[in-house]
């Protein structure tokens, strides 16, 4: 392995300063002058319709300065596809927006919130997904009738994969050895729960010009959505901030965007909307609830011979990006799992629930919190090691899968047994592994179990990156990207390849602002795709600034620019280092280098991330304890080494392992309303919880780019529910179905507790 | 003539924080401070000082932690006008501003990337640096207990925990 100066040491983030100082400015840290803010009236019915809205005591309200309703609202429509009004004379959910406010402070805006009066009409609502889709079930738009969205929307190009219609399944139920058949569900809607809540200022400049600060986890984009979603002539300029944690959920962010917009077009001043916790937790985007009907056939051996199943995905009050987590998880069912016959039928479902919309794991996470138990049935049934199940049926070089494109793609990545194998050996799962239904030991009331889970995405390489690399005559470079940091360090990894590809002392490189009018395209950091994907486009524009400077060079050292190398800022003569320049000597004190690259999109890498989970389970109080945890992956090459393991331990929370054990968002289905939307209620892991963690990290070149890497980020949790519920099963040695496994569950599961189950059903 | 004590009147308030005096006018307007005020809006919204952060604004998080008296407190949960003759610092208190030295805690934070998103960065840091000025030898599992009232959803928390370790003076 190549040793590098700054690739695979860890260096401090470049923003590290700024943020142990507190001198780091999130978006609500943030004010312009004449500055109004806005509060947003919020539904208290789950599905009803508005009769009449009275706003004239809110706008005699001094310090009031604009009142909106769907009467006065732009026909601004976001979702996929597009069906999602800013305001609408419907209301769809506890927590929908009913009236927008703008006022001079928060507490004027607060106030008149309370002084607008709504009469409505209910009606029914509906929260389960199977429910949703009966004739008799409320209908949340006239469009979706049944409240199942259409497939065939354009979403990753024309042909999306909206199911897994592979082979021939009664080949495969010939073949089977036995077949099982199973329902489990990943519905408890875990909150990713960034500490920042979602926030946006905007202001209007012209008629036609939209500025928007805003913590969104990719601003490039979100000037590409709001262009479109507004249409006409609309320009939007989006300035990322830093992100407050994300993990996937503030990267779609016209959700509050368009209300601030409005309002900062209705008072022609500039406008912050930033939610509070409560909004935040009971009106904004939250994950996909998963449920699978499915039939495995299987051999003896572990071989799958077939799968068949519905998918029910439910999206609440409607789709932010519902149907591109489908595609996205078809394609990650078949990196897990080798099988020539399949049909997986997904069905995207609105009911009365605040929205789903994307978070980390993204369509696959889910899939395989509700599949893996299913296959695990088959496991069991053929005495497998699941740690064996997976090793066979991981996606290897040359395996080929449908990507979320619909078009087949082939592995040209890396073998993960390597990986497997040392994860096990990490957590000693040999000499944990009894077998399916046995505890890893019993003393008293705490038995405990071990549990295996596995996930990956080929999204490392997706979508479209650009950059800049501009080369400064002082020795200094400048990256124009329109990356946001949001916690990864990925800002200060790209400043570390371009030291690299330059030599220059790190605290010569830095990146513009994230600002769509400086910077070119940039999709953001999702699905993993910094290292590779991000990374590769900085790489090509260092490479291509790095060999305009030599151009530059080369005549004033009488040799061809292939002759040159550069390292702090000088250029010298391959094996005559004695012989330099300083680049000022090329480019005078009036020029620059000016590199540029781009990245196309690539699914041949699947990335991979396995979890080895250890609980302890106490048969009397029903209370699960995580005692250890062991990620195992390859990354090809480590770029910062206590940023990948930073991001490895963000395993337990943001909505990854935790949300098998005790998180979840529950709803009164009486009244429609979350009951808990604040973190007292929401539970959470916190400093005294915390369970021995480790991670075997391999370094197996990949043929990504000049450094061999990949990224890990995003699928670090993806794998953690499942392998929890698979090591509960095993410690009390019962079937267990109901994410998350709180202690009612253990006990009822145990019959020491009489419980309604809700939920998959065995 | 006697000389009239303007203290007793009940329209302003003192405030001393990072060391500096600043005196507010009570009421309800623009620039002013009301008795509905949290002492984390005062610091954000009316000083500047947005290092203290505000996430749940319920007392859950520990995000708004700064130090009053010596003593970690949440400065979402006080009222500024219960602040009055107390001594509080901020984030942006620590080290020296001047200088730009920075409190070892602060350093020792950089040099493990103690963070990940950074945003309840600030409130761990003063959480642990109120702990150490309280006792600075404490045990792991001391810290641990320090730290419990602070939400970190990157699970930056071994990372933070090697950082706190590592300034803990070992002769305790």
């Amino acid at each position: 392995m190549k040793d590098y100066r700054f690739i695979g040491k860890s260096t401090p983030r470049k923003d590290a300063l700024d943020i142990v100082t507190g001198k780091t400015k999130f978006i609500n840290d943030l004010s312009v002058p004449n500055m109004l803010y806005a509060k947003v009236l919020r539904s208290p019915h789950p599905h009803a319709l508005i009769k009449s809205i009275d706003t004239s005591k809110a706008m005699n309200l001094p310090g009031v300065k604009a009142v909106l309703t769907y009467k006065d609202i732009p026909d601004w429509m976001g979702g996929l596809p597009q069906h999602v009004r800013v305001l609408d004379s419907k209301v769809r959910y506890v927590g929908d927006a009913v009236a927008l406010v703008a006022a001079e402070t928060e507490e004027i805006g607060e106030e008149a919130i309370r002084l607008i009066m709504v009469e409505y009409e209910l009606l029914p609502a509906v929260y389960d997904v199977e429910e949703a889709m009966r004739p008799e079930a409320p209908q949340l738009y006239e469009q979706f009738p049944g409240n199942v969205l259409p497939q065939g929307i354009r979403v990753f190009g024309s042909n999306p994969l909206q199911e897994l219609v592979i082979g021939d399944i009664d080949q495969g139920i010939a073949e089977a050895d036995f077949i099982i058949e199973g329902t489990y569900a990943y519905e408890n809607i875990p909150n990713p729960l960034p500490p920042e809540s979602p926030g946006a200022i905007v202001v209007w400049e012209g008629t036609d010009t939209l500025t928007v600060w805003s913590a969104s986890q990719g601003p490039h984009m979100l000037k590409v959505s709001l262009q479109n979603f507004m249409g006409g002539s609309t320009n939007v300029k989006s300035i990322g901030s830093p992100v407050g944690g994300s993990y996937g959920s503030k990267y779609m962010s016209w959700q509050y965007v368009f209300p601030a917009a409005a309002l900062a077009k209705a008072t022609g001043r500039p406008v912050k909307l930033c939610y509070g916790k409560a909004e935040h937790l009971a009106a904004f985007s939250v994950r996909i609830g998963s449920r699978i009907n499915g039939k495995v056939g299987m051999k003896m051996d572990g071989t799958v011979t077939f799968l068949e199943g519905d998918w029910l995905v439910n999206t609440g009050a409607f789709s932010e990006m519902a149907q591109g987590m489908i595609a996205v998880g078809c394609g990650e069912a078949q990196l897990m799992l080798k099988c020539a016959n399949w049909n997986l039928r997904p069905q995207v479902v609105c009911t009365n629930r605040t929205a789903s919309g994307q978070v980390r794991g993204f369509g696959g996470q889910e899939l395989k919190c509700a599949l893996i138990p299913i296959l695990t049935l088959g496991m069991e049934k053929a005495n497998l090691d699941p740690v064996d199940f997976f090793k066979r049926n991981y996606v290897k070089p040359g395996e080929g899968y449908y990507w979320r494109d619909g078009k087949w793609w082939v592995s040209k990545g890396v073998d993960f047994t390597k990986a497997i194998e040392e994860g096990a050996e990490t957590f000693g799962w040999q000499k944990k592994w009894k077998g399916w239904l046995k505890p890893t030991s019993v003393e008293g009331t705490k038995r405990r179990g071990v549990g295996v889970g596995v996930h990956g995405n080929a999204d490392v390489g997706e979508d479209v990156s650009e950059a800049f690399v501009r080369l400064d005559p002082d020795g200094k470079a400048t990256i124009y990207s329109g990356l946001a940091e949001h916690g990864t360090g990925q800002r200060s990894s790209i400043c570390k390849m371009v030291a690299e590809i330059l030599q220059l002392p790190l605290d010569r490189v830095s990146v513009t602002a994230s600002d769509s009018s400086i910077n070119p395209f940039e999709f953001g950091p999702v699905g993993s795709r910094g290292t590779y994907a991000i990374g590769s486009a900085v790489i090509a524009a260092a490479q291509d600034a790095k060999k305009q400077l030599f151009e530059l060079m080369a005549p004033k050292l009488n040799v061809t620019p292939e002759d040159l190398e550069t390292e702090e800022g000088m250029v010298y003569v391959k094996g005559k280092p004695e012989v330099r320049l300083p680049w000022i000597k090329g480019m005078r004190y009036h020029g620059t280098c000016l590199g540029r690259g781009s990245f196309k999109p690539d699914f041949t890498l699947p990335n991979f991330m396995m979890i080895f989970t250890e609980v302890e389970v106490d048969t009397e109080t029903g209370k699960v304890e995580l005692i250890s945890v062991v990620g195992t992956t390859d990354v090809g090459q480590i770029i910062d080494p206590l940023s990948l393991t930073n991001q490895l331990n963000g395993c337990l929370g943001s909505a990854g392992i935790d949300s098998a054990i005790f998180e979840e968002t529950v709803i009164d289905t009486r009244l429609g309303r979350i009951m808990n939307p604040n973190m007292i209620d929401y539970k959470w892991r916190t400093f005294t919880e915390l369970p021995k963690m480790e991670h075997a990290i391999l370094e197996t070149p990949f043929p990504s780019h000049q450094f061999h890497a990949i990224g890990v980020g995003e699928i670090a949790p993806s794998p953690g529910p499942s392998a929890i519920l698979m090591a509960v099963t095993n410690a009390i040695g019962v079937r267990i179905y109901d994410y998350p496994l709180t202690p009612d569950k253990i006990l009822s599961a145990l019959g020491k507790i009489d419980i309604v189950k809700k939920g998959g059903r065995g | 003539m006697e000389p009239t004590y303007q203290k007793e009147s009940h329209s302003t308030l003192t405030l001393s924080i990072n060391g500096d005096t600043h005196l507010f006018a009570l009421g309800e307007g623009c620039h002013e401070v009301s008795p509905a005020h949290t002492l984390a809006f005062t610091l954000r919204e009316r000083l500047g000082l947005t290092g203290t952060k505000i996430s749940c604004d319920h007392g859950a998080c520990g995000c708004c932690t700064v130090m009053m008296d010596g003593k970690a407190v949440l400065s979402c949960m006080l009222l500024t006008i219960e602040c009055e003759g107390k001594v509080i610092s901020t984030i942006e208190g620590l080290g020296d501003p001047v200088t730009g030295s920075l409190d070892p805690i602060q350093q020792s934070f950089i040099d493990h990337t103690a963070f990940q998103c950074g945003f309840c960065t600030p409130g761990i840091i003063m959480s642990t640096k109120a702990l150490l000025a309280e006792n600075p030898s404490p045990t792991r599992g001391e810290v641990q207990d320090a730290l419990s009232g602070n939400f970190c959803r990157c699970n930056s928390h071994y990372h933070v925990m090697d950082a706190v370790m590592a300034v803990v003076r070992k002769d305790g």
